[in-house]
């Protein structure tokens, strides 16, 4: 039996490894995803007072901190038993556009763009946001950059701090708009819209007209036929500040709608010792192990997976995308693992719209900011969308708001079980008996993983064009059979 | 080996210290335990002297100073009243007992007072035990 | 070009964090082709894919620059900060976590034991028939996993190796690090070791643009959605408690431009044994009553002093952690 180490896996938020085994027919046996970090947020924020905790729980993530933000925001609200003003929400909405706009744009650039705008094959020295500067023009690498600064300068406008905000108080936002900030923001956000529509054309030029690609999407071995989880609204379009949550079956076909106080319904979490991240499950098809299809307790929750969940997109450019995408893959619901970089690319033009529209929302300038608070009735859900997933935030407090119980599912977890699986079907399909395991196979596994946007979306820049990599193929006993070294 | 409790005691000058001596020169007898430290005023003692103190190794802190109105400096004893409820709040947090820190006010003019507050204080901090906090910092450099 | 100065070899680890502080180096938006002229990214796990055998393979003092963020929780954590020490130069400790255990420090009121059964036993999601736990070691039939071990302890960097710089912040402001970055590379003479660099001396109130008067005294501390805040006074004032007096300045106030009051994440200023302990002492200053009760009262209205005072910095304040 040999046995394939990745440690660490890079270019995400966080850490993680895989390993993958080997059987004596050089055939890939089994493998499995780790997470070695575990920080304890749920234990800790005990004893904190409630509204502290949007503050807390955003440094869960300093790539997504407004996603923990909304959520936990949203979460207090509901301690509270109030609903925001209308003002209010759509301020915190906004910055939450803003915020999808910088993460998804530098996702598709540093860490999609290289495998396709270079190619997966190519040499890893090429493989990085400098070898797509490289075949697409400084230009645009800059361009890259100026979006993704002014997507933060909105953010520090809204919310103060321009990683870990801290508008969210119980009950509303600590922060209005003034009519020249407003402005502001509109020129901005007209500029995401282009902005996203040129991403779009990039990739269809880059990819879709490219047949060698489309056939890696379409036919290789990156297909994992899960349930699909997303946010929608009243019309069951995506949405990712509010709604309730939507899960499709492997056909399409919808399984279950519920609202954020009735999670633990349909959401349960399985424990393996050899990760110290959980495996969160559709509680009521059970915990059925690593398998996907119809009867998978599995599901995951990914771009695609709210494309997939949804009837569409609220605004308009992004639901002539949403409909091309859909034509193109051949229909609804779409299984591709890869397609997860255009679904990502849709909703960033959904992103940009929807900024826009608040933008020029006359309530978005208003000065009720905050509901005013009663009687804390001491529980609270809330759920956002993330960039890599349905986020649920779970509180309890005593009656003065002292949280008692914190209970979390991130955005990533949801998809620990789908990532393990792609990552072996990947391997699968690509180790072969006789076959040599080359840099370019190595690559060709982590784009099973890098689809998902596992939780870092920042990869911009800062890549000095080479990737070293260490890969040793050793036998059970230890010995080492094979070496490769990629400086 | 039976429990020998330390306990370290921050008296103001003008009045607890004083107050101190006063048991000393009337031979009035009390247990050893305690370590006298003199300050100029209660309003002197902060939190950081008393945290000090216990992860230097203390079983048990007195604070003392002028009974309220009589403060040499006219309202330190407030204050140092004010840090120690406050304080009270933080060690019971972090794990600390809270009879391990205890504020009296002791005049010039009380030294039996405060043989008997040493003397008292002393014998709960016994049956308490050693200050586990003293576990915590040998784990930590 | 002839005559070039070599450029910095840079490497930037996280141990138990958030990404935030390898944002706010991404942060550096146009300047990055000012560093990548002056520097060479050898080791930065989120955006490079050098792994911790090529480091292991490195000679020491290889990297002239290690900016080290993350809390010390875990024995790989722990691994890879005596690893970076003896391969970097200059091994900084880089935002709240490593400087002061950060907000992952919070863990310290907790035991290992308690956390791993809230996160993995209680939560009302999980369903856990045999109350598995991660475990360093776990045997499959395929051989043996293995994780890191989890400590009960959150450390900071410098309660586990030599540190010789600290820049502090959650996460430190991208200019101040521009600022630190430049210094280093223009070949400017660096502070004595051990110092804090890329923060003020001075408090955040120097630098807060918020309205305040000589008149401190609170006879009420409310919690900040108690009150309406008038975005004008300074927070203290109006009885919502803000770290600012305890903090060092360098953020730019960007918590108070939010109108949230400072959470103390730069840290103390200089002459501080006790992150917190002098914040207690400055609330407890201001208290402007007598009686026992009424002071007793006030005191009700501070939930959490532990929480409010430590936030950053539990594991390097003078009791470390809960005593269990």
């Amino acid at each position: 039996m040999k046995r394939i180490t990745i440690d660490p896996i890079t270019r995400l938020e966080g850490h993680g490894k895989i390993e993958i085994f080997l059987n004596d027919d050089g055939e890939v046996g089994n493998v499995y995803f780790q997470v070695p970090e575990l920080r304890g947020f749920e234990k800790f924020c005990e004893g904190r007072p409630v509204e502290e905790l949007p503050a807390i729980t955003a440094k869960i993530c300093g790539v997504c901190p407004g996603c923990h933000h909304m959520a936990s925001g949203k979460a207090v609200d509901a301690v509270f038993g109030v609903e925001p003003p209308p003002t209010a929400k759509k301020l915190r909405e906004l910055f939450y556009m803003a915020h999808f706009v910088h993460s998804h744009t530098a996702h598709f650039y540093a860490l999609a763009a290289p495998d396709f705008v270079v190619g997966p094959y190519s040499p890893p020295s090429k493989r990085n946001i400098l070898g797509v500067i490289e075949k697409v023009g400084k230009e645009i690498g800059t361009e890259v950059i100026k979006q993704r600064r002014i997507a933060q300068e909105i953010q520090a406008l809204l919310g103060g701090h321009q990683t870990f905000v801290v508008m969210n108080i119980p009950g509303g936002v600590r922060k209005g708009l003034t009519e020249k900030e407003r402005d502001d923001i509109v020129n901005k956000a007209k500029g995401f819209v282009g902005f996203a529509q040129f991403t779009l054309r990039l990739f269809e030029d880059v990819v879709l007209k490219n047949k060698e690609y489309v056939d890696i999407i379409l036919n290789g071995p990156y297909n994992l036929k899960l349930h699909s989880m997303g946010l929608v609204d009243a019309n069951n379009k995506v949405n990712f500040y509010d709604g309730k949550v939507r899960v499709v079956d492997t056909e399409g076909k919808e399984l279950y709608r519920y609202s954020p106080p009735e999670y633990l319904d349909y959401v349960a979490e399985h424990v393996e010792p050899w990760s110290y991240l959980k495996f969160p499950y559709l509680k009521k098809i059970g915990w059925k192990g690593f398998i996907d299809g119809q009867n998978s307790g599995l599901y995951h929750a990914t771009p695609l997976s709210r494309l997939n969940a949804s009837d569409g997109m609220a605004t308009p450019l992004a639901q002539i995308e949403y409909e091309r995408m859909y034509a193109t893959l051949g229909g609804k619901p779409v299984h591709a693992t890869l397609a997860m970089h255009w679904a990502r690319l849709v909703e960033l033009l959904y992103a940009s719209e929807r900024c826009l529209e608040l933008a020029l929302d006359p309530d978005i300038t208003g000065s009720e900011l905050r509901a005013p608070l009663g009687p804390i009735p001491g529980e609270g859900v809330g759920i956002v969308e993330a960039q890599r997933g349905t986020l649920t935030h779970h509180y309890r407090t005593d009656e003065k708001g002292i949280v008692t119980k914190v209970n979390l599912i991130v955005g990533t977890t949801n998809n620990h079980g789908a990532i393990s699986m792609s990552i072996k079907k990947a391997a699968e399909g690509l180790i072969k008996k006789g076959v040599e395991v080359t840099d370019g196979i190595l690559n060709m596994i982590e784009m099973a993983f890098r689809a998902y946007d596992p939780c870092f979306s920042c990869a911009t820049h800062c890549l000095p064009g080479q990737m070293p990599v260490i890969l040793e193929v050793r036998e059970a006993s230890g010995e080492l059979l094979q070496r490769l070294v990629r400086d | 080996m039976e429990f020998k409790p330390r306990i370290v005691a921050f008296l103001c000058n003008w009045c607890s210290y004083t107050g101190a001596d006063l048991a000393g020169t009337s031979r009035i007898e009390y247990k050893a335990n305690v370590r006298a430290i003199r300050l100029m005023c209660s309003g002197r003692i902060e939190p950081t002297l008393v945290l000090k103190a216990f992860t230097g190794g203390a079983d048990g802190v007195l604070l003392c100073g002028c009974h309220p109105g009589d403060c040499h400096y006219q309202e330190g004893n407030y204050r140092c009243l004010r840090r120690y409820l406050l304080l009270q709040k933080y060690i019971k947090q972090v794990g600390i007992e809270s009879e391990r820190l205890k504020l009296e006010w002791i005049s010039a003019s009380e030294g039996k007072q405060f043989a008997d507050l040493v003397n008292s204080f002393t014998e709960t901090i016994t049956g308490l035990g050693p200050c586990k906090i003293k576990e915590t910092i040998a784990i930590f450099k | 070009m002839e005559g070039e100065k070599p450029k910095l070899k840079l490497a930037v680890y996280w141990a138990a964090a958030c990404g935030g502080c390898c944002v706010s180096v991404l942060d550096v938006h146009e300047k990055l082709f000012d560093v990548t002229a002056a520097a060479d990214l050898i080791f930065w796990p989120i955006a490079l894919d050098t792994k911790y055998a090529d480091v292991e393979k490195m000679p020491d003092k290889h990297i002239d620059l290690t900016l080290f963020n993350g809390a010390v929780r875990n024995s790989e954590n722990e691994h890879m900060a005596k690893l970076l020490r003896e391969k970097s130069k200059i091994l900084v400790a880089y935002g709240s976590c490593a400087h002061m255990g950060g907000i992952p420090g919070l863990a310290n009121f907790s035991t290992k034991e308690d956390l791993l059964n809230r996160v993995f036993g209680e939560s009302e999601s999980v369903i856990n028939p045999d109350n598995t736990r991660p475990l360093p070691e776990t045997e499959i039939n395929e051989g043996i996993l293995t994780i890191p071990r989890f400590y009960n302890d959150v450390r900071s960097l410098s309660q586990v190796v030599d540190v010789d710089y600290f820049i502090p912040g959650c996460p430190p402001q991208t200019e101040r690090l521009v600022e630190v970055f430049t210094a280093i590379v223009s070949g400017a003479e660096l502070p004595p070791k051990g110092s804090v660099i890329g923060a003020e001396i001075k408090a955040q109130c120097e630098e807060c643009t918020r309205v305040k008067s000589e008149n401190k005294k609170i006879r009420k501390f409310y919690r900040p959605w108690e009150i309406s805040d008038d975005g004008i006074t300074c927070f203290l004032e109006q009885g919502v408690i803000c770290m600012g007096p305890a903090t060092r300045a360098g953020c730019g106030h960007r918590c108070i431009s939010g109108n949230a009051p400072c959470r103390g994440c730069y840290g103390p200023p200089p002459g501080a044994a006790d992150p917190g302990a002098k914040m207690m002492s400055a609330i407890a200053s201001i208290i402007d009553e007598k009686e026992p009760e009424e002071i007793s009262r006030v005191i009700e209205d501070i939930p959490d002093p532990a929480g409010y005072f430590y936030r950053f910095s539990l594991p390097v304040s003078l009791i470390r952690r809960k005593v269990q």
